[in-house]
């Protein structure tokens, strides 16, 4: 009976949790393009709903709600069934919509999407090798060989983001870094901007009335396509058509500056944004945070370094820092999938963000085991079987230092370049 | 000296509805074969001629801008952007019939552009809701191009061009429906060529009658200033 009442009060959280993946999709994901394929849209939610579920489920371990044997139930079927989605359903999905953007394959999609997700199979199976991850006691397709590959997948992924977003966050965030820039650099960049598209504009007056005059003669004009094009246009080309070809790679290296001057002040623009909003409360505010969490930052290095060199098992769990940091940068995240999304992509985005979120939980339930007094961690060593638990904690802890260091590296490369661009007249 | 002769149109749009492709058909009446993303702005010219067939027949060159992009675009792309849209003579107004939101989508890329002097920060006031003044009273001409049409099938082809109907109404346009790789659709002499060659005309005979007028000084331009500020204290 009892076992009834907590079934219901299971699946109603998880409704829950589906609306409100549901809702997240529509107003921000997609809010500027049509939903064609609601597939995607259920996908999202459900690997929401369930990733939302198994986090429920640790807060009833620790506070004692619900019976015990059917708490232990919804675990394991939690598992199996996100397992399931994480490892056949989405990553199918993903294939099928990279092979629907392709023109060539179109009419084989299900074909090329089954082989990719093959594909996908024998890496995902390949990986789980080289790392000590589980005892040799277990079958092939158990429980445990799926959430070990999962697991370590996960933890790389979390562990890449908060180092990227430890060093990234107060590099947004402090004042600091921000380079000085004047509306008269800005005006000065548009100016430029402007005299290349003139520039452009008049090439291709010429060659309009170039292919004009052309076309009226009756001479063709060959683009030399291909290889066997460019042997027969050195043959058989008229000089209306050569000249042509000249102006066009001229062209073709104005438009080349046309953008890069486009996204440089782009690049001004947004940076003079940040200046103006630095001067507000909350961003002094958060430029405060920045400062605070430069330190926090530094410190949390340190730690990782000293762990590994002692070999250590950190007794703080990487899942606060991992999920202070991350939860702090998630706006950028979300930002950078904007930008890179288009209206073709946009399915794939959203279901590699979705890979991605499935992974990152599961992954950080493994890693919570390690915070969680002994009197809690039973049911999810029952659940989870014999994994190797402390090897997780290491691999964290060596992939965020080398994803820190190399985001400073980066960073600090990126922030050189930019001053000197402005700066050459 | 250069800004004089020039006539210029924006062609604006979602990404993705197959601006550029549009544009190569317009300028070199051949199929852009392997379309890719537009960073900032691409431009071409079409070589129009004004009035064709009478003997005012004269040659025009028409830049056409293509900017690309998409309206929910952080504010600084949007300020980035707005440089394209000084002294423009003509709108193009591109959707894509099988994403019923490019349409929509349509209403901001307008105010974007024509708002362009009211708004210095780049922010819209209007929050990118329709404004029946701001069309009324617009000088610059538009043209709604729905692309994608083969996409369609038969039997809803009917309900979309109802609706693009509508939405060319409300722009107070004309509006042409074709598909980017097909040169047919703007074969000489259809209907769709026919309203194109009208469409610029129309832009070539703003832009110029615009000079002319200004040779009467001060009378033209005194009225649109007090119907401006008249409107404003009506509001206020």
């Amino acid at each position: 009976m009892s076992f009834l009442i907590d079934s219901s009060i299971m699946i109603t959280s998880q409704i829950l949790f589906f609306g409100f993946g549901w809702l997240f999709f529509m107003r921000q994901l997609f809010k500027d393009y049509e939903v064609r394929q609601y597939v995607v849209q259920v996908i999202f939610s459900v690997t929401f709903a369930f990733s939302c579920t198994m986090f429920e489920l640790i807060i009833f371990e620790i506070l004692g709600v619900l019976n015990s044997s059917s708490r232990y139930f919804h675990w394991k079927l939690n598992l199996c069934v996100i397992l399931l989605i994480l490892v056949f359903l989405v990553p199918f999905y993903i294939g099928y919509f990279i092979v629907s953007n392709i023109r060539l394959l179109h009419k084989q999609r299900l074909l090329f999407s089954c082989l990719l997700w093959l594909t996908f199979m024998y890496f995902f199976w390949k990986l789980g090798d080289p790392f000590p991850i589980l005892s040799p006691k277990h079958g092939i397709l158990s429980i445990e060989q799926l959430i070990s590959r999962v697991g370590v997948i996960g933890v790389t992924l979390m562990a890449l983001l908060s180092g990227f977003g430890a060093v990234n966050c107060p590099y947004t965030y402090m004042s600091y870094f921000l380079r000085n820039v004047t509306d008269v650099d800005i005006l000065a960049l548009e100016r430029r901007l402007l005299q290349t598209m003139d520039m452009i504009i008049s090439k291709k007056k010429r060659m309009a009335m170039t292919r004009r005059t052309m076309f009226q003669k009756g001479e063709v004009h060959n683009k030399p396509s291909g290889f066997w094009g460019m042997i027969k246009s050195i043959t058989t080309s008229a000089p209306g058509s050569e000249n042509l070809n000249l102006i066009q790679q001229e062209v073709d290296a104005l438009e080349e500056l046309s953008r890069q001057l486009f996204l440089e002040t782009a690049d001004l623009h947004a940076t003079k944004e940040r200046i103006e909003y630095s001067k507000t409360f909350k961003g002094k505010y958060f430029n405060f945070l920045g400062y605070f969490f430069s330190i926090y930052c530094v410190w949390k290095i340190f730690m990782a370094t000293i762990n590994i060199v002692f070999d250590r098992v950190g007794k703080t769990d990487p899942v606060t820092r991992g999920i202070e940091i991350t939860v702090n940068y998630l706006g950028i995240q979300f930002d950078f999938f904007y930008a890179i999304s288009s209206s073709k992509s946009s399915n794939v985005i959203v279901l590699l963000l979705a890979q991605i979120m499935g992974m990152y939980f599961v992954s950080s339930v493994l890693l919570i085991r390690m915070s969680m007094p002994l009197e809690y961690r039973t049911i999810i060593t029952e659940v989870l079987g014999e994994l190797q638990f402390n090897f997780y904690h290491r691999w964290f802890d060596v992939i965020f230092l080398v994803s820190a260091l190399s985001s400073i590296l980066f960073l600090y490369l990126a922030h050189k370049q930019a001053p000197e661009k402005h700066m050459t007249p | 000296m250069a800004s004089l002769d020039r006539v210029k149109v924006l062609v604006l749009g979602d990404s993705g509805v197959g601006k550029s492709s549009l544009v190569h058909l317009l300028c070199q009446n051949q199929v852009l074969g392997n379309p890719s993303w537009t960073v900032g702005c691409s431009v071409d010219v079409r070589v129009h001629d004004y009035k064709e067939g009478t003997p005012v027949e004269k040659t025009y060159y028409i830049e056409l801008w293509d900017v690309g992009g998409s309206v929910g675009s952080a504010s600084s792309v949007k300020s980035t952007r707005a440089v394209f849209y000084n002294s423009i003579n003509g709108i193009i107004l591109v959707h894509d019939l099988t994403n019923k939101k490019s349409s929509q989508n349509l209403y901001r890329w307008s105010s974007e552009a024509l708002n362009k002097d009211l708004v210095p920060t780049g922010v819209l006031v209007t929050n990118g809701e329709y404004d029946q003044e701001q069309f009324a009273e617009n000088q610059i001409p538009l043209l709604v191009i729905g692309t994608k049409l083969d996409q369609i099938h038969e039997t809803k082809r009917h309900e979309v061009l109802t609706r693009t109907a509508f939405l060319a109404e409300d722009f107070n346009a004309e509006e042409i429906n074709l598909d980017c790789t097909n040169p047919r659709y703007l074969a000489a002499g259809s209907s769709n060529a026919v309203k194109l060659s009208r469409f610029f005309d129309k832009v070539i005979e703003k832009r110029y009658s615009l000079r002319d007028s200004n040779q009467i000084p001060g009378f033209p331009d005194r009225k649109r200033f007090w119907g401006g500020t008249l409107k404003g204290l009506h509001y206020d």
